[in-house]
């Protein structure tokens, strides 16, 4: 059996997020080297902020200033930063509660190594010499011996509030399409399409998926199908996808590939997009070094029976 | 032991837009919430648990919702839970929401759902990359659409018929303060000349994008009876799975969706749909949808559904209203849109649906789908309790 394939696949998407009022202050206040909190029902103050207070549900809308300097209440060395993440070198990840607040804020603290750091060391902001309203605009923090940070006394609001941020996301993820694809894909080298039949209902699944979803049992036969088939149904897409290199108009449709006990899905080409029909006879056309039919053309046999393939569609 | 009979005692929505540049998501949702707790005229200790529900986590990139709104939701020191199933979700929430009523576990549960569209990409989230397969489609209606051709050539439908639906839920949509889309202009010529996006989906004939939150509190029998406004009861409720492609799938009209319709029927006593339920709020996000769910759901005979919706019966003031509120085709943040058709379902028993209540309605589905029609959930509700 030859080896199950393997490819790295990256997923990433540079999310928005509109920040309502309290957000909005607190990133704002970054960009002006100001740290903001919220002052709950029952005096305490959380920074950083959050819109409903965590106890009795209420809105806080009741913004104070803190300072930026305060005290470690628990930390872990990071040995092997991640791209991404605050310092290039190895740092620690501390919960700063900031002199005049009840909570405590994760970020990162910049220190020669874990043992420069210790739960109840004194600690204040960095700030990023180029802030644009996010939580970056704090650098890090770092090690400070002397008095607690003035407040700048303003009133918290500032000119051109931020309203929104991007929160780009990314998962790196090693994909295998397992057992049963990687001979499906496997054959396609070949120009051949090899599916997997059922040993309980018999039926032919292409492309296989190892197990039928109907009787939940593992298929194992191989199966050669096609290589011509029947469009079942078809759309014309006439909307150019950003991450496709296919020119509009084009058909993609459902086409059962003779042998095949459900219709797999593939464009239609070498025809007028408007004269593609169900029931058009089809064969796939290979292209040098293609992993797949670039797409399926009329065979110019007659056109299927509806009653023949009106349970593939 | 009978189950606790289910009550709706209140419903809150957002006004659907394009895009609630506003408010944070934590700030959408806690407005759709305090709405409905308004509506009971209820606060935030009278609820026991919450349920939410929203779309899958590409689709916005928020992946723990029930962590991060705990706080707005007054979650806090309550069970708190989160339910997935693509876009049918919001019926399923509730409905898992409702078990918690009928089992007796909790007496008043707060269920909402909601979806920031513009904070997302739906479009991006149902065409990841994956290594090894051929890239050929981009988003949900040019899925959709080869599984409307075959619903055409199975019924002989006229191909104007999902120009009708779509005519006649933007006309609705314009009597929903909440609705999403508002065009004033509309006419059906203008739905029949929009661009043809996926043949034969035209551009009209296809759902926004929207930014919205929906909110229902349940409650039990005991709670129903303090509300200050009639309750909706809860007659039936299902869900139904099935894989999204299986050798002898009927897409057109999946075996999921028709079980999922019986069971709820069974519960209710509904021997004849057509005749016993006054109207629908369905899942629609293609025009086309509608005559095939209501042959799905059993209230037309296979390949007779276009006849419905041909001859006005799925009107407003037809025989058998489809998607008063406008449904999906005019309002859909994805996460949220399953809910609010089980909570327009409910405002229509409760005689509270505004301009766009069906008079006299006594027994309303609410209906939902999701994934690649692989998901079912519905819900039947009637202005009196259940008498079993």
């Amino acid at each position: 059996m030859s080896a199950v394939l393997k490819a790295p696949v990256t997923v990433e998407f540079p999310f928005t997020r509109s920040l309502g009022p309290v957000q909005s202050a607190f990133l704002t206040g970054l960009r002006e080297r100001v740290v903001l909190g919220v002052r709950t029902g029952d005096g305490r103050t959380l920074v950083p902020p959050v819109e409903y207070d965590p106890v009795t549900a209420e809105e806080i809308r009741d913004v104070v200033e803190v300072a930026p300097t305060g005290t470690v209440t628990t930390w872990a060395w990071n040995h092997a930063p991640r791209r991404g993440q605050p310092l290039a070198g190895p740092f620690a990840w501390v919960l700063v509660r900031l002199d005049g607040a009840d909570t405590a804020l994760l970020h990162a603290l910049d220190a020669p190594g874990p043992d420069a750091v210790h739960t109840g060391m004194r600690v204040r902001v960095r700030w990023a010499e180029e802030r644009t309203g996010a939580i970056t605009d704090i650098a890090c923090f770092e090690p400070y011996d002397g008095e607690a940070g003035q407040l700048t006394g303003g009133t918290g609001e500032f000119e051109n509030p931020v309203g929104g941020i991007v929160a780009p996301a990314r998962l790196d993820y090693t994909y295998s399409p397992g057992r049963a694809q990687t001979a499906y894909i496997n054959a396609l080298a070949d120009r051949r399409t090899v599916g997997e039949r059922c040993p309980s209902c018999r039926k032919v699944y292409v492309p296989p998926r190892g197990a039928c979803p109907t009787c939940g049992v593992a298929t194992e036969e191989r199966v050669e199908v096609g290589p011509g088939g029947t469009v079942t149904t078809f759309c014309i897409v006439n909307i150019k996808a950003k991450n496709l290199d296919i020119e509009v108009p084009y058909v993609y449709a459902h086409i059962a590939l003779d042998g095949a006990d459900l219709a797999l899905h593939g464009r239609i080409g070498g025809i007028p997009y408007d004269q593609v029909r169900m029931g058009l006879r089809v064969e796939p056309v290979w292209t040098e070094g293609g992993r797949y039919p670039d797409h399926y053309r009329p065979t110019g046999e007659p056109d299927g029976d509806y009653d023949m393939y009106k349970e593939l569609l | 032991m009978s189950k606790e009979p289910v009550a709706v005692v209140g419903i809150g929505q957002t006004k659907h837009v394009a895009a609630r540049r506003d408010v944070s998501i934590a700030g959408l949702v806690r407005e759709a919430a305090r709405r409905a707790l308004d509506d009971a005229e209820l606060t935030w200790a009278d609820i026991e648990a919450v349920v939410i529900g929203k779309a899958p986590d590409f689709f916005e990139g928020v992946m723990m919702p029930e962590l991060y709104l705990a706080d707005a939701l007054g979650a806090v020191g309550k069970p708190m839970m989160r339910v997935h199933t693509a876009g049918s979700v919001g019926g399923s929430t509730a409905l898992v929401a409702a078990s918690l009523i009928a089992g007796r576990v909790h007496g008043t549960v707060l269920t909402l759902a909601f979806e920031k569209q513009s904070e997302s990409n739906a479009m991006w989230g149902l065409s990841l990359p994956i290594p090894f397969q051929q890239p050929l489609l981009a988003g949900a209606g040019g899925f959709f659409a080869p599984h409307v051709r075959a619903y055409m050539r199975r019924s002989g439908a006229p191909d104007t018929v999902g120009s009708l639906v779509a005519y006649k839920n933007r006309r609705n949509a314009l009597k929903n303060p909440y609705a999403h889309l508002h065009e004033h202009d509309i006419t059906l010529e203008k739905v029949q000349a929009s661009p043809m996006l996926w043949d034969p989906i035209r551009y009209s004939e296809t759902c926004p994008s929207s930014d919205g939150a929906v909110a229902m509190v349940l409650t039990d029998r005991a709670g129903a009876a303090r509300a200050p406004r009639p309750a909706a009861w809860m007659h039936g409720g299902a869900m139904r799975s099935e894989p999204t492609l299986f050798a002898g799938k009927d897409s057109v009209s999946p075996r999921a969706g028709r079980d999922c319709a019986a069971d709820v029927y069974r519960q209710a006593g509904i021997a004849d749909p057509r005749r016993e339920i006054d109207a629908v709020e369905m899942y629609v996000p293609f025009s086309w949808y509608e005559p095939m769910w209501l042959e799905n759901l059993g209230f037309a005979d296979v390949g007779e559904g276009w006849k419905l919706t041909e001859s006005g019966v799925t009107e407003l003031d037809g025989d058998l209203p489809v998607d008063m509120s406008g449904g999906v085709l005019s309002t859909n943040p994805i996460g949220a849109s399953g809910m609010i058709r089980f909570a327009e379902a409910a405002l229509q028993v409760r005689g509270l649906a505004g301009e766009h209540q069906v008079e006299g309605a006594r027994r309303v589905l609410g209906h939902a789908y999701g994934g690649g029609s692989q998901f079912f959930s519905m819900w039947l509700v009637g202005a009196e309790p259940p008498t079993s």
